[in-house]
């Protein structure tokens, strides 16, 4: 790694100056990570900037930010590695007289002729890579296995090749939306950060640096709305990105005070359900 | 005490807590302490969390030890006995300036928190309520516990009895009216309903912060008095998924409806999955030879019949008498949850009369409000509104007994404490001819079973199975079977 952190405070620092504002939670396990050279498990709910987490580090570190996204079906030709077989074909084709089939064999199996995928690719990078493996509940319980080589001894076993080992050890993260439960395995491997909901302050400086042209006092009062509407019991509480969404909409409606009406016409852009919408209107309309 | 045997402790006491902590979770923990200093306490809590808890749900419980084990120590904490405290007082006024510092200045008025009245004392809270003042919050919870909880050393009462006796002395009941008024009054204008709604979430928030520190202060005096291993013990607390229904708590409930959300979805997310993924059927001749068509008649790609299991139809008879209500709340709203799994959910309630309540969960999208509509709509009161199985069973024959086909999964909820009716188990015997499966849900610990004016006996020996359901680990388990 090109910069190596010093303590917990100069990581949360240096994720403010690139407009991530980490709490001490956060902060603690980004640091954590990197000096026991272990891979990160961020959960929590959607939209409270688990993949912003490893995109600001890596641009922090100065790193290349490599990106795994999981999906069902996901398999080791995709995550790890594949020979490129038309080459391979090619290669056999090209001087079939002159070769003996030793040298052919030896030859189709050789770095040229493999086709890296993230997983390796992160494993092999000379420079310093941030390896993220997004959304990773979506792929199979069987497919999870994949990873543990990778995420425990950052190696990669072919069996034609060897055993490609790390030149250096990448930091990285994987996120879950918390649609099933991980294999037990995996998370052994793994420091755990739950990634909750900002609370009252931090959601509104995130509100402060995310959207310009905003004052003060209004994403103070976003904030307050904001939590309150999430102690409802909704289907969906909003999400940060919704927040600034709604920020966002405020400021080009030119709205400086946020009062019942308006709140109540712009609530659509925070919530997505109608049954919440209704809800929210009601409870911010009504005294106790 | 080495912080290699104090981690040792902790993570017993985590095991004993229920919370799976391997082997490489401990030594990962123990490399981290090598990292992260113990005196940078949060950095400390949060190294020790990212290595040894990997759900969630468990992070209360991870606080709580957490809390025990590590809380702050010294000689201030020990619980003063009466005689010796005129000689330590002057020591404690001490810390507590060093400690106000600012938040005396602005406003306190000077002067150790010892020498104030009780009157003074609930003036000061409040205004650090209105202020949001940290460290005077901190302080008053301090002095608070200091004056109304009447600790005394080597006492073996539990910390709620101090907990109580110090909020009861405060009466933090009135304090969020009194609160509203002062706001109001400060503002010098006519506020809108928003800010005031807006100003209450503040104060509620403030003022469950504050019980918080009392109670953490509670906490640390007690560990100083008893030693961390005694109140570990104490204070040892059952996860989300382990509480009992029928015995749990306001606050267990509200954190058992938080766990309900994720596992509904988990559940869903699973057997949508496994009906997907499904065993392959056999060879779809027919297909097979269609398909070969375009490869000249090679039968290349083969087909398979792949079996399309029939989704149950569900009909849930739930008893709703208050012993057993919060079980048949969860049992409805899991089953709500992932009704997309079923062809058809029915529900009805009881208590000795009987009601469907199916047009509840299909007017509106929301469960919450549904449950609310079952429980203040449906006509569930017979006589007396004590329970009674066989009347309700007979009923429930009666008018829906014909709806049940070959297709029809019948869960009956209930604890099956008859009062000493007469049981009709013949309506079960019955139900069982016509329906797929029977099942029965009982939360109750299965010692209890048939104790009392409990017949699950009588009942169950014409079902397919009776099934322990205390908590949500075991609903969950018996759903994904049902499934």
């Amino acid at each position: 790694m090109t910069n190596a952190f010093a303590s917990v405070a100069q990581v949360r620092d240096g994720l403010k100056t690139i407009n991530y504002l980490a709490d001490d939670g956060i902060a603690g396990v980004v640091y954590l990570a990197q000096r026991l050279g272990k891979p990160v498990l961020i959960e929590g709910p959607a939209g409270t900037g688990k993949t912003q987490l490893a995109k600001s580090v890596a641009e922090l570190t100065g790193a290349r930010l490599i990106r795994l996204q999981c999906y069902e079906g996901l398999d080791e030709s995709k995550a790890l590695y594949e020979w490129n077989y038309k080459k391979q074909l090619l290669r056999i084709q090209a001087d079939k007289t002159s070769d003996s089939w030793s040298e052919v064999h030896d030859d189709i199996f050789s770095d040229e002729f493999l086709l890296t995928r993230p997983l390796l690719e992160a494993i092999s990078a000379p420079d310093p890579v941030v390896l993220l493996i997004d959304e990773v509940d979506r792929v199979e319980v069987e497919t999870e296995a994949l990873l543990l080589e990778v995420l425990s001894e950052y190696q990669v076993s072919i069996p034609e090749l060897g055993t490609i080992t790390a030149k250096q050890i990448p930091m990285v993260f994987l996120t879950s939306n918390n649609t099933r439960e991980l294999s037990e395995a995996l998370k052994r491997r793994c420091l755990y950060l739950h990634v909750d909901y900002p609370d009252m302050e931090r959601e509104k400086e995130i509100v402060l640096a995310k959207v310009p042209d905003i004052s003060a006092n209004l994403a103070d009062q976003i904030a307050r709305i904001v939590r309150s509407i999430r102690q409802l019991d909704l289907k969906k509480a909003p999400s940060v990105s919704e927040t600034l969404d709604w920020a966002r909409t405020l400021i080009l409606l030119g709205v400086d005070h946020i009062d019942a009406e308006q709140a109540k016409e712009t609530l659509h852009v925070l919530l997505k359900y109608q049954t919440d919408i209704a809800k929210a209107a009601k409870e911010l309309s009504v005294d106790e | 005490m080495p912080v290699i045997d104090l981690m040792s402790g902790f993570v017993g006491e985590l095991r004993r807590a229920g919370l799976p902590v391997s082997l490489t979770e401990n030594l990962d923990a123990m490399e981290a302490v090598k990292v992260i200093p113990i005196e940078d306490r949060e950095a400390f809590k949060y190294a020790l969390g990212a290595t040894l808890v990997k759900n969630s749900s468990h992070w209360r419980v991870f606080e709580t030890i957490f809390e025990v084990y590590f809380s702050l120590r010294g000689s201030q904490y020990n619980i003063v006995d009466p005689s010796e405290e005129q000689a330590d007082e002057f020591w404690r006024d001490d810390q507590d300036q060093a400690q106000l510092g600012q938040g005396e200045g602005r406003g306190a008025g000077g002067g150790g928190l010892e020498a104030l009245t009780p009157e003074e004392l609930a003036n000061m809270l409040m205004r650090a309520l209105m202020q949001g003042d940290q460290a005077m919050m901190r302080a008053l919870a301090r002095q608070s516990v200091a004056r109304f909880a009447g600790m005394e050393p080597g006492r073996p009462v539990g910390g709620t009895y101090y907990l109580y006796r110090t909020l009861r002395n405060l009466d933090l009941d009135n304090m969020l009216a009194k609160l509203m008024e002062a706001g109001k009054a400060a503002s010098q204008r006519e506020t809108t309903n928003l800010e005031q709604r807006l100003a209450k979430d503040e104060y509620e928030m403030r003022i469950e912060q504050f019980k918080k520190e009392v109670e953490a202060e509670i906490r640390r005096r007690l560990v100083a008095d008893r030693g961390a291993e005694a109140m570990a013990k104490t204070l040892r607390k059952p996860l989300p998924e382990d509480v009992e229904f029928m015995h749990a708590s306001r606050e267990e409930m509200q954190s058992l409806k938080k766990a309900l959300f994720p596992l509904t979805r988990k559940l869903a997310a699973r057997l949508a999955r496994k009906r997907r993924h499904g065993r392959k059927g056999p060879l779809d001749f027919r297909n097979t030879v269609r398909h070969s068509l375009s490869y000249g008649g090679v039968p290349a790609e083969p087909k398979f019949k792949y079996p399309r299991p029939a989704k149950p139809e569900l009909m849930v008879v739930a008893d709703i008498s208050g012993s057993v209500a919060a079980f048949a709340r969860f049992t409805l709203m899991l089953v709500y949850a992932i009704q997309s799994q079923f062809s058809k959910v029915r529900s009805f309630v009881f208590i000795d009369g009987i009601d469907e309540v199916t047009k509840h969960f299909r007017a509106t999208e929301d469960i919450q409000e549904a449950i609310h509509k079952v429980n203040t709509e449906a006509d569930v009161v017979w006589v007396d509104g004590h329970s009674d199985y066989g009347h309700a069973f007979e009923v429930f024959w009666e008018r829906y007994g014909k709806d049940i086909n070959p297709k029809t999964t019948v869960l009956l909820l209930g604890d099956a404490r008859n009062n000493y009716h007469a049981s009709q188990s013949w309506v079960v015997k019955e139900m069982r001819k016509h329906a797929r499966h029977v099942y029965w849900l009982n939360p109750e610990p299965r010692s209890y079973w048939n104790t009392g004016d409990s017949i699950v006996g009588e009942y169950g020996g014409h079902t397919d199975g009776v099934y322990e359901c205390r908590n949500l680990r075991q609903l969950e388990g018996f759903v994904e079977k049902l499934v």
